[in-house]
């Protein structure tokens, strides 16, 4: 369809539709095809519009064929999308799963947001790039189920044998030509006996029609006017808006606070201390004000005054944490990782080259576009009934919350309505309870429905932060060159006795596998500072460790480092045969030799200029990026292009696998470029963007993207294009440069952009 | 608190409300526009971008009092009636959006731009959009978007040019 035709389809069924704010309209395809737009109720509006949009449908009968999908006698197939949505691109690849095998058209297509119940979806909770690969066989499977039971019923009516009939099309077809469509048999096909799981065959690669194509995101058209969509959006009949206000240092005990001062100040409703339970992912104390508007609550918040108890609170400084880590450097830990061959014998060698470097990478926050915030509705039960809790919450692990609910509400399960809202950006900022569990605790204390907001400055206070760390490392080339041992010295952070997320060194880490010598220890500092997932854990901050002094063996050794790295990743071989989370070197040198050969890799630069290798694999994703840079003589730095060569398996959407491998480029480079969280007495020094700051447009580089669409199982990309990134970009500047960089961000440096 | 009449989207609102309240709490909580979206508060993200008298302004930094008798467009009134703006139809053309918070914010800078500079450079969309942050990335994307977007009202033009002659 040409575009002035696709834009002239998408005004006429808008125009059937009032725009109205209580209207959600959904583009549900645009598989180089037209649009589908269709008005349903938003999940915050449910129960008061769910009569009406009865009545709408009353003349038509929806079948349902199983958890999954719903097909209705005009021919909409409604397909649930169970996971949560922050920006990976999920609510539109798994239906283009399901609609592939089930043989429908995508046009007929409306995707929803399921309900939360595992006991039918399975788990809905996502995060580590793991979704794609943990439900492609279960996406799968339910489209080849309804196919199937479509088939038979085609067999019914037509009076054929099933080995006569496939799906297409949305619609049963006979060799003959003679077909039905899926609305003709829906009421039938749901009637017939569900498949065995096992018998299910599903279709091969080059007859897919709607995997691998690009499906622009289902909820687009809703984005783009304004409709309500994320959990801040959330609007329910009589709800009030608060604040919460937890100590600086993090981890604090209230006292008092003026809160007959805050009482009087105008739209506030309320305020009141809330003792919590002193676990930071579930409820901390803190300081709540309820009022009429979230301007009401916030600017009674810059009022508060509060006594805090901070005997209990965090301590923590970074200055200190930098000073004792780098006393450190050239040492061993305490705690061995890794012991294999004889490092000390190679570096004890005068023939080989040996170099050893410390490297160091900050604390950085999420900055979640959409701030933490959660919709709760307390209702104490009347006479005999039990208690009820209604939530909409932007969580990526929206069950999570049944935990803290039984333990810190006495409530089960069945006790609590979930609805899954739309996130805004998240990067594993959203698998924590605490924003849940305020909100849940303000509810209930004021015995209505909340909306509880944080500031940004509490959205930075209050995260938990992808931890700093450094490593002292050191390696040996021989006398031809060739790499033959590694050392690392991982200092890490610990909570309670345990690594923080993204604190763990690898006994697999690259290149411990692929040579004869290395030896790994580390150190773990004890801190109270809340850590969590960010965007590729562990992963974001070792690939510049290791891919950074790997280019600086090279050097040492007078070598390429193209010709180098793939020396070190040698002959294909599958370290854990079968294993998705297991290193593939064959898949590794394919997207090493890709990537280098789309950027022209060994072409003559201009002084100044560089490209810079980087290869790394994470989430089960084989990835290769050279990034194209220019330095001045004042440092300041260009990122022209950065070329991605990607491994996955086959690319189910691939408009969403492009933004991801594109979002993640320019999320590392703003990352490298000038992020930094620090941290005194316990208390978090940056606040806002202020302070704290993205990558803006014009200092946005390209990103050419290349995908080798290998036949191993397709895997997620959420996370993994973001860790060769900044090695890359550190490459590139020393190519152009001579100036190796060890420390991120790159502001500290000295470089601007 | 104090009545106010504003203008929001062609429409008059009466209002009673605090003088100081950001226009953003206004549209957000008062009158439930919650297409304009809360990042920072202190305008420096762009989230929060809306028209006032067609200049883009961050709605969480203007006061209610000081829009009092302006022309306030917010991303909920772009479309013309039933017809998507160009660039909502580029948006979703370019798939623009990752998690899409930003994105009303981003497209209301760039309508803004659009309107005054029909066929903008990258450097113009640059300066236009510099403002506007993407947490996901989507920039060159938005980059492609305006491009498209303004492609597209220039067809349009074509098109009633030659319907009209």
């Amino acid at each position: 369809m040409k575009q002035r035709d696709l834009i002239s389809s998408v005004e006429s069924a808008l125009g059937q539709l009032r725009l109205d704010r209580r209207s959600f309209l959904k583009i549900t395809g645009v598989a180089g095809g037209g649009f589908v737009i269709a008005s349903v109720c938003p999940a915050a509006l449910a129960a008061v519009s769910a009569a009406s949009e009865d009545a709408d449908e009353a003349l038509v009968v929806t079948s349902e064929l199983n958890a999954f999908i719903k097909v209705s006698s005009d021919g909409k197939i409604t397909i649930y999308s169970a996971n949560a949505e922050m920006g990976q691109g999920i609510k539109t690849a798994l239906p283009m799963i399901i609609a592939e095998e089930l043989g429908a058209r995508w046009e007929d297509v409306e995707v929803l947001q399921s309900p939360v119940d595992e006991s039918r979806f399975g788990r809905q909770g996502a995060g580590g790039s793991t979704t794609i690969p943990r439900t492609w066989n279960q996406m799968r499977r339910m489209g080849a189920s309804a196919r199937e039971m479509f088939i038979s019923a085609g067999a019914l009516v037509m009076e054929v044998s099933r080995e006569e009939l496939k799906t297409a099309d949305s619609k049963v077809t006979h060799g003959s030509g003679r077909y039905m469509t899926f609305g003709q048999l829906a009421t039938l096909a749901a009637k017939q006996e569900v498949p065995d799981p096992d018998t299910l065959t599903f279709k091969d690669r080059e007859d897919y029609t709607i995997i691998g194509t690009s499906i622009s995101g289902v909820d687009n058209l809703a984005i783009t006017t304004g409709l309500a969509l994320f959990g801040i959006d959330t609007r329910v009949p009589d709800m009030l808006y608060a604040a919460y206000h937890k100590c600086p240092a993090i981890g604090g005990r209230v006292n008092g606070a003026n809160l007959d001062e805050i009482k009087t100040m105008p739209g506030v409703v309320d305020a009141f201390l809330v003792k919590g339970n002193g676990n930071v992912r579930e409820l901390l104390d803190g300081v709540a004000i309820v009022g009429t508007t979230t301007y009401a609550v916030f600017n009674a918040k810059k009022n508060l005054e509060v006594d805090w108890d901070e005997s209990q609170a965090s301590k923590d400084s970074w200055t200190e944490i930098v000073s004792r880590a780098r006393s450190l450097a050239g040492s061993r830990g305490p705690d061995e990782v890794v012991d294999k061959g004889d490092v000390e014998k190679v570096f004890a060698d005068p023939d080989n080259t040996t170099l050893e470097a410390f490297y160091e990478y900050p604390f950085v926050a999420h900055l979640c576009m959409e701030p933490m915030n959660c919709t709760a509705h307390y209702r104490q039960g009347r006479a005999g009934e039990k208690d009820t809790l209604e939530l909409w919450v932007p969580s990526q692990s929206p069950t999570r919350i049944h935990a803290a609910a039984r333990s810190m509400f006495g409530l089960k399960p069945d006790q609590i309505t979930l609805h899954q809202m739309r996130l805004g950006g998240s990067f594993g900022r959203r698998t924590s309870s605490e924003y849940i569990c305020e909100a849940i605790e303000i509810s209930k204390r004021v015995n209505a429905p909340v909306k509880l907001t944080w500031t940004r400055e509490d959205d930075i206070h209050h995260d938990f932060f992808r931890v700093g760390g450094f490593q002292s490392v050191k390696g040996a080339v021989n006398s031809e060159g060739r790499l033959i041992a590694f050392e690392d010295h991982f200092i890490g952070m610990q909570t309670g006795g345990r690594a923080v997320s993204g604190s763990r060194f690898r006994a697999t880490e690259f290149p411990i596998e692929n040579i004869d010598n290395a030896y790994a220890s580390k150190t773990m500092f004890d801190i109270s500072t809340p850590c969590g997932p960010w965007r590729a854990p562990g992963s974001n901050t070792s690939a510049f460790v290791s891919q950074s002094f790997l280019a600086e063996m090279a050097h040492a050794a007078g070598r390429d480092y193209l010709e180098f790295l793939l020396e070190i990743v040698g002959e294909p071989r599958w370290f854990q045969e079968g294993n998705i989370r297991s290193l593939n070197t064959g898949r590794a040198a394919d997207v090493i030799r890709l990537a280098a050969e789309k950027a022209g890799w060994g072409r003559e630069m201009p002084n100044g200029s560089g490209l810079g290798l980087a290869f790394y694999f994470c989430h089960a994703a084989h990835i290769a990026e050279v990034a194209e840079v220019s330095v001045d003589a004042d440092k300041k730095l260009t990122v022209h292009k950065v070329t991605v060569a990607v491994d996955v398996g086959p690319i189910i959407n691939m408009s969403g696998a492009l933004s991801q491998v594109e979002g993640a480029v320019i999320d590392g480079f703003s990352t490298m470029m000038a992020q930094k969280i620090t941290m005194e007495n316990g208390r978090i020094e940056q606040s806002n963007f202020h302070d704290y700051q993205v990558l803006r447009i014009p200092d946005s580089p390209r990103v050419d993207i290349h995908f080798i669409q290998s036949d191993f199982s397709p895997t997620g990309l959420g996370e993994p294009a973001l860790p060769p990134l900044a090695p890359a970009v550190g490459n590139a500047i020393f190519a152009a440069t001579g100036h190796r960089v060890r420390k991120m961000p790159l502001s500290e440096e000295g470089y601007t952009i | 608190m104090s009545e106010f009449r504003i203008n929001v989207n062609g429409e008059d609102h009466e209002i009673d409300v605090e003088a100081d309240m950001p226009l953003l709490w206004v549209l957000r909580d008062v009158l439930g526009l919650i297409g304009t979206k809360f990042g920072c508060g202190i305008a420096l993200c762009g989230a929060c971008t809306v028209h006032v008298d067609d200049v883009p302004m961050r709605s969480c930094s203007v006061r209610v009092a000081d829009v009092v008798g302006q022309s306030i467009r917010t991303i909920e009134g772009l479309a013309e009636n039933t017809h998507l703006h160009p660039l909502q139809q580029a948006w979703i053309e370019h798939d623009v959006a990752q998690c899409g918070y930003c994105q009303s914010g981003q497209i209301m800078s760039a309508a803004a731009l659009l309107a005054r500079n029909p066929n903008p450079t990258d450097a113009d969309i640059d300066a236009a959009m510099v403002g506007n942050y993407c947490r996901c990335g989507t920039y060159n994307r938005i980059r492609k978007a305006i491009h498209g977007a303004a492609g597209l009202m220039t067809a349009q033009y074509v098109n009633a040019a030659e319907l009209n002659a």
